[in-house]
Order: C-alpha cells, then sequence, then structure tokens
C-alpha cells in the first residue's frame, strides 16, 4: 500500500512554539508559553499525515476529531476548525493548555517514531485562541426536553458534562462552591499556565450554551442531594473535585509559614495574593522556599514562589525519574532557577519564638526494588538526617475528595480510605439518578480525564433521562 | 425576621472596617452558608453558655435553641471593657440566669474568678463557650476539673471555608481537624489553644499593613471618603 502512495516529506522537527525568556518569566505571572502565530500554526498543521486510522485519537480521552479539525485548520476554516474539537471538547483553550499530549494523543502519533509527534496540543490553542479573538458560535441545540439536572462543581468535569447536557435539550443548574467558576482551572492552575481571563471565557461559553451558573453554592450544607432531587432535578453530576488537602503529619506542621499547596495555590491565584496590598488576601513567603511533593501542583508552587521571589527548592521523596510531573514543566521550572533535591522527605519541623517555621529536620531516603506494578517504594535511610534553613514550606503532595457530599447524603457509597464516590465506567453512583466522575471519583487525576468522566456521565445521564418515563 | 440573615461584626481590620461604611441597599460581591457542622442541641439539663465580645451574637442563638430545648440555661457574657458587651437584654430575657464579666471590671465581675466561685456552688451538664480563644481556653481550663463536658467553637483563619486550604486546621486530642469542616464545634479540654493562638497571628503585619495602607488612602477604592 505504501508504495503506491507518493512518499509525503516529513519534517521531523515540529515547529518550536515562543516562550518568554526564563530569566524574564520568572519575575513575572503573565503567560510563559506565546502561542503559535497564523504561519506557525499551518507550518505545524502540515506535518499531519492525514492517517486512514488515526492513532492520536485513540489517546484522546474526550475523543476529539484529531485529523479532521488539522484538516480543516490547514485548508483555514478556523471557524469550522474549531466547532469540530467543540463537538466533543468545551474546553479547548485549556486543554491545548494543560492536557498532557505527550502521553495521550501526540504519544500515539505516528509520526513520533520518525521525529516529533505532530503538536496536537500547540494546534487545538491556536485555534481557542483564535476563536477569542474572532467571536464565539454558539452550536445547534437540541429541542428543549423539560428535564432539570444539577451539576455539582464547575470544574473541568462539571463543566464538560454540563456543555454535553444542555446541548441535548437538558435544563442545566451548575452548583459552584466559589465565588467563580472553573474549579481547579481558577483556584489551582496558576495564571503564567492558565491566564484566568481564558479560564473565564470558558466558563462564559458554558453559560452561553444556556447553562445557569450559582455561584458561592455549597451543595450539602446549602442544599443536599435529595433536597435537589425533591426540588425537581431528575439527574445530578458530581465533579466537585479532590480539594482536602493532605499533610505530612510531621511534628511541627501546624506551625506559621507552613502551607497546603491548596492554600498557597488559592491565595496566589484566585484571591491574587501577588497583588497585595491591592488585593486583600496575602501571602507571606520569605526568602528560601522548600515545596515538598513532585507532580506538577509541586511544581506550579515552586514557580510561583519564585516569581514571588523567594529561592525555592524541591523535595521529593523519590529520583528524578520517578517525579509525576510532566517533564515540561520540570525543565521550565528548572530552567527558572527550581533546585530539585531528590531522595529526602521531612519528619519535623521547627519554628522561632512567633510561631512561624524556621527549618526542617529531614532524612534521606532510598528506593526499594519495584513491587508487581513497577512502581518503586522508598525507605529512611537510617541515620542520614539532615536539616535545612527555611522561612516557607508548601505541602504538594496531594489532595483527597473533599468530604461534604458524602457526609451529607444518605447512600451514596463511597471509599473510606480514599474518600472517592463509589462509580460504575459510566459514573454511576449506589444511588439512582446521580452520577459522578473527575477526581470525586478517581482521586486526584488530570484536567483531561475529569473531562472524559464528565463526558461518559453526560452520556450516561442522557440515556437515563431519555428512559425515564 | 424571617428571609433575613444578621451578621455581627468588631471593625477590626481593613474588611470590617470596609463592611462598616456600607449603607443601606449597597452590595457585598459574595455570601455562602451556612458552612460547618450544626451545634448539638438537646436536653443536656442545666447548661452554662458564654460569649465574648462580637460572638455574644451567635452565642445567644445557641442559648435560645437550648432553652427551647428544656434545658436550664445560665448565661456569661464576657468582654476586655464595657463598651463591648453587648446584647445585654437579649441574654436576660431569655437566659434562666446571666453574669457579665469584664477583663478590667468596668461592668459586672472583673474577670473569670467569679466561674470558679460559681462552679463549686452550681453543678452544670454541659458548657458551650464562643468568644475570642483565650476565653474559650480560660474557660475551657476552669471547667475541666469540675469535668463539665465543655464545646467551643473555633473561629480560626479560612479562605475558603469549606475544606480546601487547610489554614483553619487545629490540634484536636493531637490529631489535626479542620475548623470548617470538621468544626467548628470541638471538645475544649482537647484543643490545642495555643497553637490555634499562633496560628491565628500569623497574618498579623499583613492585616496591619492592608488596614493603614486602606486608611491613608481615604477609605475605599470607588473614592467615597470616610465621613
Amino acid at each position: 500500500m505504501a508504495e503506491a502512495k507518493p512518499k509525503p516529506k516529513l519534517n521531523k522537527k515540529a515547529v518550536e512554539m515562543a516562550k518568554q525568556e526564563p530569566k524574564v518569566r520568572a519575575k513575572n505571572f503573565s503567560e510563559v508559553a506565546l502561542g503559535y502565530n497564523e504561519a506557525e500554526a499551518l507550518e505545524e498543521a502540515s506535518r499531519c499525515l492525514q492517517c486512514p486510522k488515526p492513532m492520536c485519537m485513540t489517546g484522546c480521552p474526550v475523543e476529539v476529531p484529531i485529523p479532521e479539525f488539522i484538516k480543516l485548520l490547514k485548508e483555514k476554516k478556523y471557524s469550522e476548525a474549531i466547532a469540530m474539537i467543540k463537538s466533543k471538547n468545551a474546553l479547548p483553550a485549556v486543554c491545548g493548555r494543560v492536557c498532557p499530549q505527550e502521553v495521550q494523543c501526540q504519544a500515539k502519533c505516528i509520526i513520533g517514531k520518525m521525529g516529533d509527534p505532530l503538536s496536537i496540543g500547540r494546534l487545538e490553542r491556536f485555534l481557542a485562541d483564535w476563536e477569542r479573538d474572532n467571536g464565539y458560535a454558539l452550536p445547534q441545540k437540541a429541542v428543549p426536553t423539560g428535564k432539570k439536572v444539577a451539576i455539582i462543581g464547575a470544574g473541568p468535569a462539571g463543566l464538560t458534562a454540563a456543555a454535553d447536557l444542555v446541548k441535548l435539550g437538558h435544563e442545566i443548574t451548575m452548583f459552584e462552591a466559589l465565588h467563580v467558576g472553573g474549579g481547579v482551572l481558577s483556584y489551582g492552575i496558576p495564571e503564567f499556565r492558565l491566564p484566568k481571563a481564558i479560564v473565564q471565557n470558558e466558563v462564559a461559553y458554558i453559560q452561553k450554551l444556556g447553562v445557569d451558573l450559582r455561584l458561592g453554592n455549597l451543595v450539602g450544607r446549602i442544599h443536599t442531594i435529595p433536597e435537589l432531587m425533591k426540588n425537581g432535578y431528575e439527574a445530578v453530576f458530581i465533579g466537585s473535585g479532590a480539594g482536602l488537602p493532605q499533610f505530612t503529619g510531621c511534628p511541627g506542621e501546624n506551625l506559621g509559614g507552613i502551607y497546603s499547596a491548596n492554600e498557597f495555590l488559592i491565595r496566589v491565584n484566585l484571591m491574587k495574593a501577588f497583588q497585595f496590598p491591592d488585593y486583600d488576601t496575602p501571602i507571606r513567603i520569605g526568602k528560601h522556599v522548600v515545596v515538598i511533593g513532585g507532580g506538577n501542583v509541586a511544581m506550579d508552587c515552586a514557580r510561583s514562589s519564585m516569581r514571588l521571589g523567594a529561592e525555592a527548592c524541591l523535595l521529593y521523596r523519590r529520583s528524578r525519574a520517578e517525579l509525576p510531573a510532566r517533564h515540561e514543566e520540570v525543565e521550565n521550572a528548572e530552567e527558572e532557577g527550581l533546585v530539585c533535591k531528590f531522595l529526602g522527605a521531612p519528619i519535623e519541623f521547627y519554628g522561632d519564638e512567633s510561631g512561624w517555621v524556621k527549618g526542617m529536620k529531614c532524612i534521606a531516603m532510598e528506593l526499594t526494588e519495584p513491587d508487581a506494578k513497577g512502581r518503586r517504594g522508598v525507605k529512611e535511610v537510617q541515620g542520614s538526617e539532615f536539616t535545612m534553613d527555611v522561612d516557607t514550606v508548601i505541602i504538594a503532595i496531594g489532595q483527597t475528595p473533599n468530604p461534604i457530599i458524602q457526609r451529607t447524603t444518605d447512600g451514596l457509597q463511597s471509599d473510606a480510605r480514599h474518600g472517592t464516590i463509589c462509580v460504575n465506567e459510566v459514573g454511576k453512583t449506589s444511588l439512582d439518578g446521580v452520577y459522578a466522575g473527575g477526581d470525586v471519583a478517581t482521586g486526584a487525576a488530570t484536567v483531561i480525564s475529569a473531562m472524559g468522566a464528565g463526558k461518559r456521565a453526560a452520556k450516561a445521564m442522557h440515556e437515563y433521562l431519555t428512559n425515564k418515563k | 425576621m424571617k428571609g433575613t440573615v444578621s451578621f455581627a461584626f468588631h471593625e477590626v481590620g481593613k474588611t470590617t472596617k470596609a463592611l462598616g461604611l456600607l449603607n443601606q441597599g449597597e452590595c457585598i460581591d459574595n455570601v455562602t452558608g451556612p458552612l460547618g457542622n450544626p451545634s448539638e442541641v438537646k436536653n443536656f439539663g442545666k447548661v452554662l453558655c458564654v460569649g465574648g465580645s462580637v460572638m455574644i451574637a451567635p452565642m445567644l442563638l445557641q442559648v435560645k435553641a437550648m432553652k427551647e430545648a428544656g434545658n436550664d440555661v445560665t448565661t456569661i457574657l464576657g468582654a476586655r471593657t464595657k463598651e463591648f458587651i453587648m446584647m445585654e437584654k437579649e441574654a436576660k430575657t431569655i437566659s434562666d440566669k446571666v453574669y457579665i464579666a469584664t477583663d478590667d471590671g468596668t461592668k459586672g465581675y472583673k474577670g473569670l474568678d467569679f466561674l470558679k466561685d460559681l462552679l463549686k456552688k452550681e453543678k452544670f451538664d454541659r458548657c458551650v463557650v464562643m468568644g475570642p480563644v483565650i476565653l474559650m481556653k480560660d474557660v475551657s481550663e476552669i471547667t475541666k476539673p469540675y469535668c463539665i463536658p465543655t464545646i467551643i467553637a473555633t473561629t480560626p483563619i479560612m479562605i475558603d471555608g469549606m475544606g480546601m486550604c487547610g489554614v483553619c486546621r487545629v490540634s484536636v486530642d493531637g490529631k489535626m481537624q479542620f475548623g470548617c469542616v470538621d468544626g467548628p464545634e470541638f471538645d475544649g479540654h482537647k484543643v490545642d489553644f495555643d497553637g490555634l493562638i499562633l496560628r491565628q497571628r500569623t497574618m498579623l503585619p499583613e492585616e496591619r499593613l492592608s488596614s493603614v495602607l486602606w486608611e491613608i488612602s481615604g477609605g475605599c477604592k470607588c473614592g467615597r471618603s470616610k465621613a
């Protein structure tokens, strides 16, 4: 077959995307990656082979029709191209920026076997940004079904489920506990990686589709799920995320200057503490910041600290090879000055007389042989204690689901150990008509996997509502 | 009044001062609540309710509920000095007995020594304290030898108030608890009050800076100057 066609000339190198210089960007909160211009996008898109059996799509949790949108992009039909993406993905400006494409669509891209895979994420971002500059087009909606659905949480899972269900003609009310929509996109991921104006645009798009967004509305406290169902909601989707911070349990952890990653990021991102005192919420950071952990959240904390003027050091208990953060984020952080200390963990924090942390006692760790799943454990190296002087410690060792809904919904089954809500493969919970997805069902994971869960649940909810008399 | 929510606040920093400047018909951007776990109200028998300064307001709600549940309620209103004793009349209307105390003795008893004498004479089945951390600490220490179950209501610094930030963490019986989702009420005999006091103060310099800058700049950003 291959010899029958003329062999396409393949450029093995992907078109680079411009970034702010490390020295410059390490001092500001503006977006690091600047995006493709039109010429760059067209050049990169020209590398797409338009495979008849596209592998890239198998790597996308929300099944974006990748070759189709790239074909339209190549033809400069930008408006059709973005509509093609939006037929499956309601948040392309977000996904184009924060999806780990290197382990999803781009990992499957066939030209990745010969050179750089196609930069699918950057092309998605280009189109989303093009749409933002050129005005949004609204898709066709189905005939109203007259069925009311409640979506709890305006994060990636909830926004996706809401968009899909509203397009199918259902009446959607979205309850968000915070004063802005977006969930982790607003309170967690920093401005320099995902500008908040872009998140608000995506949320506004969902509202334009007809979703009624109610802010400052904590389900479980203000009204419970059984109350919602009594008030006419025929189905409920819980996408309340994994917002409860975990702590190390080491002595001294309640000292001032020890922040959970959530506290730190909420202060800085959501409440704009980097603009204190123009904004009311303060943050105190000092010179030496140690971030404990090794995931994307840890990187976000470290990079935010440096932008606030501190020197950041990452303390991770495994080695570089096991860092769960995206490779690109580690690289960005190190370019900006992050120092990584591997194979170490805190055992005690101590403070000054005012109750502020000033140092921490740590211990060296060593990797153990991989377990059956191939994951390497760690153990302490006896007698290897060392100390570090610190002004601030940020604990970024993970989040678990917020327990409020689980505690206030009778009959809703949840996993006692992980705090997650138990669901089947399409997101159905133990209660009839109640679905859940995203971090609240899986524990902390990625934006796109939450969106995939929102999508699957929306489909199942639509079937449920349609079959219900 | 039905359909309304009342707020009692003490003007201390920028936000509360700005709140105090609001006129009828003006708005605040966002209000969320109620948050946290409801108070345990049932017939305990004889209940001692202690409210300090601005926390007298929520305390009286509980006095009322305790009374309606059939308890005999003794209320103590406390404050640093007499001008911070509020709602005395309401307290007297709904309680079986009311005592007043101030740190400086400008109204009622001076300090909490009278409480020690009271506990020698009367037996209480439950004590609820709402007020500054130091008051809750002192009362808890006084009730402890008498084994009176003592509930305190923490008001630690919070950002979201729904379990996300962990700022409101407090050590109770050696275990980390969140004031917002696990509380706000905890067993006063098990709370690490000293840790709580230190955590309350962590952002004091920034709070002062914010307040001072706000006052220098004329009170608020909309151009209206402080009357």
